[in-house]
C-alpha cells in the first residue's frame, strides 16, 4: 500500500513547478542572461535584523545569494540569474519554509523603475507559456498580467488604507503589524501591485533616493495579498554599507541575537559595482501562484515535517 | 516557558490568566520585517475566541491542566458523554468544547480529557483512528492515476478524500490532526 500518498497527489503541482522553472530560464535566456551558481555556504551572509542564518561549522547557510551575485556584477558581468536554495531559520508558514528556492537576477545600467518593468515582462512571458493567455486565476480571483501594473508608494498605501501613516508607523513600531494587518490583503487585487519606496532603515543594501534620503529605492511585489519578490536599486557605496550593517548588527544586538560577521570582500567590490538594481523572487510562491496552491507545502515534494 | 516560534494549531498556552487553544495560526513575515504569529485562540473556559498577534519575543506560559484518560460513551444533543477509566466518574463535555474531534469519535473510543482546576474543558484524540467508510462513488476501472481522489463519507458523517480504490464498507486510517486519509486497513 503506497502510504505517501500525499506525496502521489502533489504530481500535478511538481509537474507545473518544474515547467515553470523551465520557462524562467528561458526567459533569461532569451535576454543574455548569465546563468550563474554561486556557493550556498558562505562565511559572512549580509547581517539584517529579521533574517537568521543557520550555522554550517564556523560558516553560515546563504540566506540569499545577494552578496556573491553582487562580487559578480562589480567583477564584470552586468546580466546574471541565479536559481538557488537559501535557508532560513525559524520561518515555517504557509507562505513560509526554512528552505526554500530564490531566484535572484542583476542587471548594471537599470534602476528599480526599469526592473519592475522587466518583472511585468517576465510574468506576461510565464502565463503566456504556461497558459498561452495574458491572464491567470488565483484562489478564485483573475489576475490580469498586462501591462502596466498597479504601483503604489508605501506611504500612499499607509495613508489609503491604514489608520496611521507611514510614519507614525515606524515611531510606533507598528510598521510590520500594520503592513500585514491592513495594508498586504489590498495588494495586487485584480492585477498584481508594486508597493515602493521603502523607508530607507527597511532597505539594507538598497540606494535612497537622491530627492529623499529618507527612502530607500526598494520595491515589492503582490500578486492576490501575496508577497512574491522584493527588489531594489542597489546601494554602491561601500563606506554607507558598512554603516548599514553595522546598524543592522547593533539591531540584532539589542534583540538578543547572534551578531554577524561583516561580509568584507564584498565591501571591497562595492567600489567596482556599477550602477544596477536586482531582486529575489520566490519560486515556491511564484509556483503557488501557477498551480492555484493556498499553501507552500502543496509545490514542495517535501516539507520539512515529512522528512 | 514557549517562545512565539513554539506556536501552532492545538497549543495550549496562558493568556491574561485564562487557558486558551490556538486554533487558527499564521506565520507571516514581510520581506526584511520581523516575524509575526497571527493567532486565533479559543478560550478554554468561556469559549470565546479572541485575535492576537505576538512578535518573536513574545513568551507564554503553558497552560496548566491536567489529562485523564476515558472513554465516549453517548451523545445526547450537544452533549458529548465520557468515562473516566479508573473512577468511571462520568463528565461530559460541549459540541463547541469538542470542536472538530467530533469528525472521528465513535463510541467505546479512548480519549484524553484535559481538566482545568479540576473542569473538563478540552478533548484529546489519539493520532490514528480507523473509521468506516459509509458512502462511496464507485471505482470507475481504469482510475489509476496516481495522484487522483475522491470524496467518501465516513461512519461519523466526516467528508473525506481518499484514493480511487476505496469501496464503501472498507476501514480506512485518518490522521486527527490534520483530518487527512493515510492508508487503507485491513482487517
Amino acid at each position: 500500500m503506497n502510504t505517501d500518498w500525499k506525496l502521489s497527489r502533489r504530481k500535478v503541482a511538481l509537474e507545473t513547478r518544474a515547467a515553470l522553472i523551465q520557462a524562467v530560464r528561458e526567459f533569461f535566456l532569451s535576454r543574455n542572461y548569465l546563468e550563474v551558481e554561486t556557493p550556498q555556504r558562505i562565511p559572512a551572509p549580509a547581517p539584517e535584523a529579521h533574517i537568521d542564518a543557520f550555522l554550517s561549522e564556523e560558516w553560515f547557510l546563504q540566506t540569499s545569494p545577494e552578496v556573491c551575485m553582487k562580487r559578480m556584477l562589480a567583477a564584470g558581468y552586468p546580466r546574471i540569474f541565479q536559481i538557488c536554495r537559501c535557508f532560513r531559520r525559524h520561518e515555517r508558514g504557509d507562505r513560509h519554509l526554512p528552505e526554500f528556492t530564490m531566484l535572484e537576477w542583476y542587471r548594471a545600467g537599470i534602476d528599480y523603475h526599469d526592473l519592475m518593468e522587466e518583472c511585468e515582462d517576465l510574468f506576461l512571458f510565464l502565463v503566456g507559456k504556461m497558459r498561452g493567455e495574458r491572464s491567470l486565476e488565483y484562489r478564485g480571483e483573475k489576475i490580469d498580467l498586462g501591462k502596466p501594473w498597479g504601483r503604489i508608494s508605501v506611504r500612499d498605501a499607509f495613508d489609503l488604507f491604514a489608520t496611521i501613516s507611514m510614519t507614525v508607523s515606524l515611531e510606533k513600531g507598528l510598521f510590520d503589524e500594520t503592513l500585514v494587518r491592513d495594508i498586504e490583503p489590498r495588494l495586487g487585487r485584480g492585477k498584481p501591485t508594486f508597493l515602493y519606496d521603502y523607508p530607507a532603515a527597511l532597505g539594507a543594501l538598497a540606494r535612497t533616493k537622491r530627492q529623499d534620503k529618507g527612502l530607500a529605492e526598494r520595491f515589492e511585489i503582490y500578486l492576490s495579498g501575496l508577497e512574491i519578490a522584493n527588489g531594489f536599486s542597489e546601494l554602491t557605496d561601500p563606506d554607507e554599507q558598512r554603516r548599514r550593517f553595522e546598524e543592522e548588527n547593533r539591531r540584532r544586538r539589542l534583540a538578543g541575537k547572534g551578531v554577524c560577521p561583516l561580509p568584507d570582500r564584498f565591501l571591497e567590490s562595492l567600489r567596482h559595482l556599477p550602477e544596477s538594481a536586482g531582486i529575489a523572487l520566490g519560486v515556491d510562491r511564484l509556483a503557488m501562484i501557477f498551480c492555484d496552491a493556498s499553501s507552500i507545502d502543496e509545490v514542495v515534494a517535501f516539507t520539512p515535517e515529512e522528512l | 516557558m514557549y517562545t512565539a516560534s513554539d506556536l501552532r494549531k492545538g497549543l495550549r498556552i496562558m493568556l491574561d490568566d485564562d487557558p486558551y487553544i490556538v486554533v487558527d495560526f499564521q506565520f507571516v513575515k514581510p520581506g526584511k520585517g520581523q516575524s509575526l504569529y497571527r493567532c486565533k485562540l479559543r478560550n478554554l473556559l468561556v469559549g470565546t475566541m479572541v485575535d492576537r498577534t505576538f512578535r518573536e519575543v513574545d513568551t507564554f506560559k503553558p497552560a496548566d491542566m491536567q489529562e485523564k484518560t476515558m472513554q465516549f460513551l453517548y451523545r445526547e444533543g450537544d452533549h458529548y458523554n465520557f468515562m473516566d477509566t479508573e473512577s468511571y466518574e462520568q463528565i461530559h463535555l460541549m459540541e463547541e468544547q469538542i470542536g472538530d474531534a467530533k469528525n472521528f469519535l465513535i463510541d467505546n473510543m479512548e480519549v484524553r480529557i484535559l481538566l482545568f482546576r479540576d473542569r473538563p474543558i478540552d478533548i484529546t484524540l489519539p493520532n490514528f483512528v480507523d473509521l468506516v467508510v459509509t458512502e462511496a462513488p464507485p471505482w470507475i476501472k481504469g482510475d489509476t492515476v496516481s495522484g487522483n481522489y475522491k470524496p467518501v463519507i465516513l461512519e461519523t458523517g466526516y467528508k473525506v478524500a481518499v484514493p480511487p480504490f476505496i469501496e464503501q464498507g472498507e476501514k480506512i486510517r485518518i490522521d486527527t490532526r490534520s483530518g487527512e486519509y493515510l492508508t487503507r486497513v485491513k482487517e
